[in-house]
């Protein structure tokens, strides 16, 4: 494969990079070092997020992409912060939005773009497409297209990280929407009566495609996995520090063998159910998109505290947006110039 | 299992043909027993296999198929779940994506409703999806076949269901020897497998080889030569193809019995060229006569002997009609030797 950044190379694998050393940059500390270095691969994880998704916006926009795409941009912090506290090794699954996941879990742009693309160099060879990407080298058990579908393959990978002695955590991603499906329940009982190391992340970003959670959702979320006896919390999605602060919490309590966990996201998706869903009034207000946006910025605030703790000048964050979008633009063309599958290729796979 | 006309179907005439020609000591065993050997020698064989399912430990399942293997290999590799079939299909379908391989049980293949996203949407699309990273070396084990009076949401036959999927594969085994041959090619395949057993065969004995039995998936075998009719039957449907043959006999028609063994893949050469031979075909298969696999195998067979063929290929299926529990009623849903005989003799012009 090629194409392939220095950027998107550097992606950090370290068990818990971002949580440790939060604010302790003191110069000529190596340590000191090693955590700004790290607090910064998280502001260039969750940028790299926020182009991709712009990128593929316009892709549509351009009719350059075949169908649609479920963008992830407003919800960066939860997937950086939550993959910030994983091994390479250790599994996630992802939904229909699951590009945040897929980048945040340490995949390249050039051979996502490819396969949001239907190209041969992508990801999957283009037989995927954006909500069906797998990175097995990251540990990326792949994007779902069935809303919850794919709480049974988390848990089922927490089965077999058990039996294998692996010591691998699996994360399983999934939008609020998914609350009303019943498979989830079915496996977190299963998760907890046989204390399987898998934490089941919920994104609640309000929606449910067109509908607010509340028309859908009754009572208390965290009560849910509660009645099974499952360790809940509950954070500020908006911000990553916390996220990450939390999942390394869980996910270090999954390794220790103490059980599953659930862990609730507060958060926002900047655009629509999918890139076709402009018209939105409807459902939700110009306002309540204006103030997460203004006052609820993942990468603002992400930002601002940087330069709080004198990790980074507003100058280093330019860079690391600069470099990003270099990347990104570098990765679009890479996925624009590269060739569809043979048609040989509709024929293979079916089977291994 | 009795049939409506009174008849025994002639189970234990069936299979050893596999044992002849491996030239191994055969012994007589139950279908139940060589389901249990072929999971009980992959288990010892490669520690990644397990099983999962209701009521599999130790009580063995209802069928008492598993009974001795959570003793030999303890809770965690025979593991009981939960009734949630949607749930331990997907954790096995996550178990199979990540190194293990895992053998479900689900005990009424009716509940393969339930588990339909499972296995449709994940399992069988996995590794197309994934352009061929990821594998789900997987088995479903699960039952078909009607006439245990257990109605209409116990008894139903729904391989074409699995069948129509691509990515999946789909075997039904009729005898004990084929039951232990093909779970262990199941286990061994890198995709997912639904095993569809007949709950009335359980109890059935036939010759089983010593030693070790793989029968690979897509190979038919030839259950009885004949040169007048083919009768292409599936599961238990064999024995009914069976008994249908020897009462032909008496009217000087020799009637051949194949069975395709598995659906996916099928071997249509073996098929098609028994079809060559004996120039008539009937399809015999316990599902639904409409958009059953029974169309598929005929139409299979229609196109590949097409200009050997001295009458139209035919279907006998079960009854349009949900399973009633009646039964005389039930009775009259599914295929019996009279009536395949009876259609045969009108296909052959009634000699």
């Amino acid at each position: 494969m090629t194409g392939r950044s220095a950027a998107s190379k550097s992606t950090p694998r370290k068990r818990g990079t971002a949580a440790k050393g939060a604010g302790a940059s003191a110069a000529g500390s190596r340590a000191g070092e090693e955590a700004a270095a790290a607090h910064l691969l998280t502001y260039r994880q969750m940028m790299r997020i926020r182009v991709f998704e712009e990128h593929a916006n316009e892709l549509y926009l351009t009719a350059k992409m075949p169908g649609l795409t479920h963008m992830y941009a407003g919800e960066e912090a939860v997937a950086v912060g939550v993959c910030n506290a994983l091994a390479r090794d250790d599994y996630i699954t992802s939904t229909h939005r699951g590009h945040g996941h897929c980048i945040a879990k340490g995949a390249h742009l050039d051979l996502m773009f490819a396969e949001l693309l239907g190209k041969a160099a992508g990801y999957n060879r283009g037989k995927g497409g954006s909500m069906h990407i797998a990175d097995q080298e990251n540990g990326n058990l792949g994007a779902n297209a069935i809303v919850g579908g794919s709480a049974g393959i988390a848990t089922g990978a927490a089965l077999s990280a058990r039996m294998r002695g692996s010591g691998q955590v699996v994360v399983c991603f999934f939008g609020e929407g998914a609350l009303g499906q019943g498979l989830l329940y079915e496996v977190m009982n299963m998760a907890q009566l046989w204390k399987l190391p898998v934490v089941y992340v919920c994104e609640n970003n309000l929606y449910n495609e067109y509908t607010h959670f509340e028309e859908t959702t009754a009572g208390d979320i965290l009560s849910r996995p509660r009645a099974f006896g499952i360790h809940t919390a509950e954070v500020d999605g908006q911000d990553v520090n916390a996220v990450a602060a939390e999942a390394a919490r869980l996910v270090e309590r999954a390794r220790k063998g103490e059980g599953p966990a659930f862990l609730l996201a507060h958060t926002y998706r900047y655009y629509g159910h999918h890139v076709g869903d402009i018209k939105r009034d409807y459902y939700r207000s110009q306002d309540e998109e204006s103030h997460w946006k203004r006052d609820r910025d993942p990468l603002v605030i992400f930002g601002q505290w940087l330069q709080d703790q004198g990790i980074a000048t507003a100058g280093d964050l330019e860079r690391v947006e600069a470099e990003v979008r270099e990347e990104a633009d570098k990765a679009v063309r890479y996925g624009l110039e590269a060739p569809y599958p043979d048609d040989s290729e509709v024929t293979m796979h079916v089977y291994a | 299992m009795s049939t409506p006309d009174g008849s025994t179907p002639a189970r234990a005439v069936a299979g050893g043909d596999q044992a002849a020609r491996n030239g191994a000591g055969a012994r007589t065993i139950s279908f139940s027993q060589a389901v249990n050997e072929a999971l009980a020698e992959e288990m010892r064989r490669d520690p990644r296999v397990f099983i999962l399912g209701e009521d599999v430990a130790e009580a063995g399942t209802p069928f008492k198929v598993l009974s001795g293997l959570v003793e030999e290999f303890g809770p965690e590799r025979v593991r009981d779940t939960p009734i949630s079939e949607a749930g331990f299909t997907g954790l096995a379908v996550g178990a199979a994506m990540t190194g293990m391989r895992p053998v479900v049980d689900l005990m009424f293949g009716d509940f393969l409703t339930l588990v339909m996203d499972q296995l449709v949407n994940q399992a069988a699309k996995t590794h197309y999806m994934s352009g061929g990273k990821l594998k789900v070396p997987m088995v479903l084990r699960t039952t078909l076949g009607a006439t245990r009076r257990s109605a209409a949401q116990h008894s139903q036959s729904l391989h074409a269901w699995v069948s129509h999927v691509p990515g999946l594969k789909v075997a039904l085994p009729a005898t004990p020897e084929d039951a232990k041959g093909l779970m262990k090619a199941a286990i061994r395949d890198d995709n997912p497998v639904v095993i569809l057993e007949d709950k009335l065969s359980f109890q059935d004995k036939g010759p089983v080889p010593e030693g070790e039995l793989v029968i690979p998936l897509g190979q038919a075998a030839v259950k009885r030569q004949g040169s007048d009719i083919t009768f292409i039957a599936t599961s238990s449907m064999v024995y009914v193809a069976l008994q249908a043959a020897e009462q032909l006999e008496a009217h000087g028609i020799s009637a051949e019995v194949v069975d395709p063994r598995s659906m996916v893949p099928l071997d249509v050469d073996t098929l098609v060229a028994s079809a060559r031979k004996t120039g008539r075909v009937i399809v015999v298969d316990e599902g639904h006569q409409s958009y059953g696999v029974s169309a598929e195998l005929a139409a299979v067979v229609a196109d590949g002997a097409f200009y050997h063929l001295d009458a139209p290929v035919k279907r006998l299926g079960a009854l349009d009609v949900p399973v009633p529990f009646s039964p005389p009623l039930e009775d009259l849903t599914v295929p019996t030797p009279n009536r395949l005989a009876a259609l045969a003799r009108e296909l052959c012009g009634a000699r």
